[in-house]
């Protein structure tokens, strides 16, 4: 399969900025349990994340994403290539717990992540495991609590909580721990519409207010939309990245690749078949009005 | 709904008992268990079973949640209570009919065997119904951290018990759709002898395993991630302090067992042994 590239044109805003994880030509394979070769999944993948980007990661099942998220915080080590954050190598044990607590991580099943049965105390765990102060931690507590806007929920069990609440509670743990990027593995994948908005809401917040590097692996091409960068993985290789926008104006090559393209440029491209007067660049329902409203004036 | 089910059986409240350290609950409730075998006359036990109700009140929590403790075990005091009213030969006979023959002794006896029975259970069900669950694993980390010496994996069993206790709800939840899931399949279980309903249940363990594994594996990493190594090093959010009012529960516990001891030498004993 051709590799199809338009990286030239990366998010300009951020170019120059510093680079917080560098995935340099990524090799991975799972070992084999029987006489079987081994599986290769990824085949020379490089990326570079830079501080204070939203990414977002696209592919369909089994395309690699995941596999490529979990590198990004030493879940799993390459078989080739490297992988540094923050300029630390993964493959040194002795930076483990630095490289854990620089990239967190946040998974699709809520109630697989929650270790205690109290909220804050669920929250607390990783700086519990970090050695933070008792002093300060009910600070930390709170404070990440409120970033997710959890905090009135602080003394509740979280099997009494909704999915979209979990987790943020399990978003909110992350934060605890002051991590720098946090990569989020299809984190709405199991929740109702209203879930999905919370959590989504709460990750914009995070990147917008605290300036956290955002990396966010996601079945839903509105969710991609919000991003800085959009990444699209096919069969272990890096197949196209570049602004939303331009990204998803490709909508041939991503149907070819069996992925969605945001309904309102899937819309836009209809009406522009049909011969009206609309731009290829149009991701939200705002813009697909406004594109509208401007091509039936003229 | 299964899932309604509490752990632990916890009610909360602001009672003067709820607040206590949950450590000095566990040691002031033991020594409590333990002297409630060493009163051996009216006079000391008359003082225990004052001491149980009065704690009882003060818990605030209501009397039937008590009674409903005491409900499951009736029947053991009931039992322990008849065999030694049967067995135990004394000097005063209060009652014959052919071959039975009960002694003033053998009364006193199941007497104070039916009032310590009671106790055990009162006072167990007060700790779980005043502390949370929690606080009850925080406390038994704290109070095992000496057998620490004698490589007793202390932090591991206070997690695997806070790991549990997380997960109870979770399990039974699904316990609760993956029933639901084989009933629609025309699974059933209500009916036939046991055999057929311990059948029947296979279909409704095998997922509910396979499923924890997965849990227990996503579990695994999601702790991973957050730089989970151990008990070494580990700080705490709430650290569990002595008050001013454990120091007044502990010495209020601790006038009753000597008071116990007192009013012990002061009448001679009504036991057997």
């Amino acid at each position: 399969m051709e590799n199809i590239n338009i990286t030239s044109d990366l998010s300009e805003k951020d170019e120059g900025a510093e680079i917080q994880i560098s995935i340099q030509d990524l090799y991975f394979e799972y070992e084999s349990t029987d006489d079987s070769p081994p599986k290769e999944v990824l085949h020379g993948v490089s990326i570079d994340i830079r501080k204070g980007e939203f990414v977002a990661l696209l592919g369909h099942n089994g395309s690699g994403k995941s596999t490529i998220a979990k590198h990004m915080n030493a879940i799993l080590l390459p078989s080739g290539g490297k992988v540094y954050v923050a300029g630390m190598d993964t493959t040194d044990d002795a930076l483990l717990t630095d490289i854990r607590r620089t990239v967190g991580m946040v998974f699709q099943n809520p109630d697989n992540q929650l270790v205690a049965t109290i909220v804050e105390e669920d929250v607390a765990f990783g700086p519990e495991n970090l050695g933070v102060p008792s002093a300060e931690m009910r600070q930390i507590v709170d404070d990440a609590l409120k970033a997710v806007g959890m905090y009135e929920y602080r003394r509740h069990a979280p099997h009494k909580l909704s999915g979209g609440q979990k987790q943020r509670v399990a978003i909110a743990g992350i934060i605890a721990m002051r991590p720098k990027c946090i990569v989020f593995d299809e984190p709405t994948a199991m929740l109702d519409p209203r879930g999905r908005q919370e959590v989504m809401d709460a990750i914009d917040r995070l990147q917008k207010e605290l300036g956290i590097t955002v990396v966010l692996i996601t079945h839903y091409m509105d969710e991609a939309a919000k991003a800085d960068r959009v990444i699209i993985i096919n069969d272990g290789k890096l197949l196209t990245q570049g602004r939303p926008s331009q990204v998803f104006s490709h909508i041939d090559m991503l149907r070819e690749h069996h992925l969605d393209v945001p309904q309102p440029t899937e819309l836009a491209q209809y009406l522009r078949e049909m011969g009206y007067d609309i731009p290829e660049d149009v991701l939200t329902p705002e813009e697909c009005a406004k594109a509208i409203m401007a091509a039936k004036k003229n | 709904m299964i899932s309604d089910i509490t752990i632990g059986q916890f009610m909360p409240g602001k009672s003067f008992i709820h607040k206590l350290d949950p450590r000095m609950k566990i040691i002031l409730m033991t020594a409590v268990i333990v002297f409630v075998f060493l009163a051996k006359n009216l006079m000391s036990m008359g003082a225990m079973v004052g001491f149980v109700i009065l704690s009882m009140l003060i818990s605030r929590i209501p009397l039937r949640m008590y009674f409903k403790g005491l409900k499951a075990i009736w029947f053991l005091v009931f039992f322990t209570a008849a065999l030694n009213m049967l067995y135990i030969k004394g000097e005063h006979v209060v009652f014959e009919y052919k071959s039975v023959t009960i002694y003033e002794e053998a009364l006193w006896q199941s007497g104070f065997i039916a009032v310590r029975l009671i106790v055990i259970v009162i006072i167990s069900s007060m700790l779980t119904y005043t502390t949370s669950p929690t606080d009850l694993t925080a406390a038994i980390e704290r109070l095992l951290a000496p057998f620490k010496l004698f490589r007793l994996p202390v932090h591991e069993l206070a997690m695997m018990m806070t790991i549990a206790l997380r997960f109870i709800p979770t399990l039974l939840e699904e316990t609760e759709k993956i029933m639901n899931a084989q009933k629609a399949r025309g699974a059933d279980m209500e009916s036939g002898g046991i055999i057929r309903r311990a059948k029947a249940l296979i279909p409704i363990l095998i997922p509910l395993f396979i499923s924890s594994f997965r849990r227990a594996f996503d579990l695994a990493t999601a702790m991973d991630c957050r730089c989970y190594t151990g008990g070494k090093g580990r700080t705490r959010l709430n650290v569990l302090r002595y008050r001013f009012r454990d120091v007044f529960a502990f010495l209020l516990v601790g006038g009753l067992c000597y008071g116990i001891i007192y009013l012990n030498s002061l009448a001679p004993s009504l036991l057997v042994r």
